[in-house]
């Protein structure tokens, strides 16, 4: 009698910025979307978030970043998650990123960006459909 | 097995053994249909190390999950804790397979009403327990929306002074639709926390109002953590969570009304104890500042020792097994009767009569109980 699938996202800020209202808004659009939201507070390393992302079993982590370090951060998200044999997580982030730096975030592995001006159902939608969809 | 300061080793339970162990199987069967015994529902409870009863049906990437555990892989550990939340067809055999690696922890609840600082206190203890050398497992629970089947796990926000921490594993964990101020999956995860080798288990309930209880059905130890605007003495000497506590923490004891506080409880543990072999002990704390971690921990210490020497842990454990068992039960009954609310002729039939008030539900469960037309659970 396996239960109905619920998809967990860890909702994280690495850096320094202070900024976690973005991260607060999309964290409960998640939940009213049925999701199960960890939030793991400000100012987070990545291997902070990738152990949490590894104990909690998230099927997505999605980042937020004011402070300019995404270039850095994201894909260091990525590639310790990969160290750990948790490639098949999504990873997206998200906050105040330049279209300019889109391209190279995904080469490396950050699969969806989503920039000022990006709209909640839009973020919202994109997890649902790109979720990994595990046994 | 004995370890310093905290206790961990089953010697209660080695004393006289537990009956149930005697037995090589103990099978249980709940006939629901006479008619079609393939629906009815076995339990078997088996002793631990013995060969799978079904290995055609074993599945080999759980296999290997519990193995991969079992050597210390902690995503692993993770994997299967979602298993066991989504009760996946895999957890009998997984739960089997991890049998033999239990007894070695002792599990802690906290719990008490929103605010009254249950994830900080379970920081501090957590890093009081690391400094004592326990490895640490925390269960940390938050409510599933209602409304969405969502959830917002937020008590990881106070553990993360732990989170590099190899000796710590945490994992948040939603209620998804039970009521008692924890899921149905807890029980379950915490044994996967000590089969991966964890000595204290921390379960932080949600913030419960006066009847969220279940955690005396898991935990070894129960402590209620209250604040000074928790109530006065006519709240306290209430039924409910004030009667579950085998401590009690009046946290944040540097606001007004601690003092008063710390007196109701000390008066009301000693006009009506609940056990004649320990008094519960009623402490201050001040979390946020790490005040008074060092004697909660040695409290709780001291109650585990008091609950080995009187034989009570063996009583409560044997309790816990039970209620598991009558849990489960419950859920598998009540999903397969479900699941024929939709779709067998007669039950859609009775209940839409009931859903129109042309039969009251009263009759209406006399009739599915009874009707042997209607026991066709196809």
């Amino acid at each position: 009698m396996t239960t109905e699938r619920k998809i967990r996202v860890l909702i994280a800020k690495p850096g320094l910025d202070g900024h976690d209202r973005g991260a607060k808004v999309l964290a409960l659009a998640l939940r009213d979307a049925g999701m199960e939201v960890i939030y793991t507070g400000l100012r987070q390393q990545p291997e902070q978030i990738v152990a949490a992302a590894i104990q909690e079993d998230v099927d997505v982590v999605g980042m937020s970043c004011l402070s300019g370090a995404h270039n850095h951060l994201f894909p260091r998200v990525v590639e310790l998650l990969k160290a750990q044999g948790a490639d098949d997580v999504l990873v997206v982030g998200g906050g105040t990123i330049p279209e300019s730096d889109i391209p190279a975030l995904h080469a490396k592995g950050v699969q969806a960006v989503f920039g000022p001006g990006s709209s909640i159902a839009e973020i919202v939608t994109y997890i649902r459909e790109h979720a990994p969809r595990r046994s | 097995m004995r370890l310093d300061g905290l206790d961990l080793s089953r010697e209660g339970e080695a004393k006289t053994g537990p009956p149930s162990l005697s037995l090589s199987r103990l099978v249980l069967c709940v006939n629901v249909g006479p008619s079609f015994p393939e629906h009815s529902c076995m339990i078997v409870v088996r002793q631990a190390g013995a060969t799978p009863l079904r290995p055609d049906i074993e599945d080999d990437a759980a296999v290997d999950l519990v193995d991969r555990m079992l050597s210390g892989d902690q995503r692993a550990l993770a994997q299967l804790m979602s298993h066991v939340e989504r009760q996946s067809a895999e957890v009998p055999e997984i739960m089997r397979r991890i049998a033999s690696a239990l007894g070695g922890g002792y599990c802690v609840g906290i719990t008490g009403p929103p605010g009254a600082g249950k994830s900080t206190v379970t920081d501090k203890l957590t890093a009081y327990a690391r400094q004592q050398g326990k490895t640490v497992g925390i269960i940390a629970v938050d409510p599933t929306s209602p409304f969405s089947g969502g959830a917002i796990l937020g008590d990881r926000i106070r553990m993360q002074q732990h989170y590099l921490d190899a000796g710590v594993f945490i994992r948040s964990m939603a209620t998804r639709g039970s009521h008692g101020g924890l899921p149905q999956a807890a029980q379950g995860v915490r044994k996967l926390l000590e089969a991966f080798g964890k000595e204290l288990i921390i379960i932080e309930t949600v913030g419960v109002g006066q009847t969220e209880l279940a955690i005396v059905e898991t935990a070894d130890t129960t402590v209620v953590l209250l604040v000074p605007e928790s109530g006065d003495t006519i709240q306290t000497m209430k039924a409910g969570i004030m009667e579950i506590a085998d401590l009690f923490v009046v946290n944040k004891a540097d606001r007004d009304g601690a003092e008063r506080m710390l007196r109701e409880l000390r008066m009301l543990v000693h006009m009506h104890s609940r056990y004649d072999w320990w008094e519960t002990p009623v402490l201050a704390t001040q979390a946020h500042k790490n005040v008074g971690m060092a004697e909660l921990y040695d409290t709780i210490v001291q109650h585990r020792q008091t609950l080995s020497d009187t034989g009570q842990l063996l009583v409560r454990r044997r309790q816990h097994r039970r209620q598991e068992l009558l849990a489960l039960l419950q859920q598998r009954l009540m999903a397969m009767l479900v699941a024929q609310l939709d779709q067998h002729e007669v039950l859609l039939k009775l209940n839409e009569q009931v859903q129109e008030g042309l039969v009251d539900p009263y009759t209406a469960v006399e009739q599915i109980l009874r009707g042997k037309d209607i026991l066709l659970w196809r």
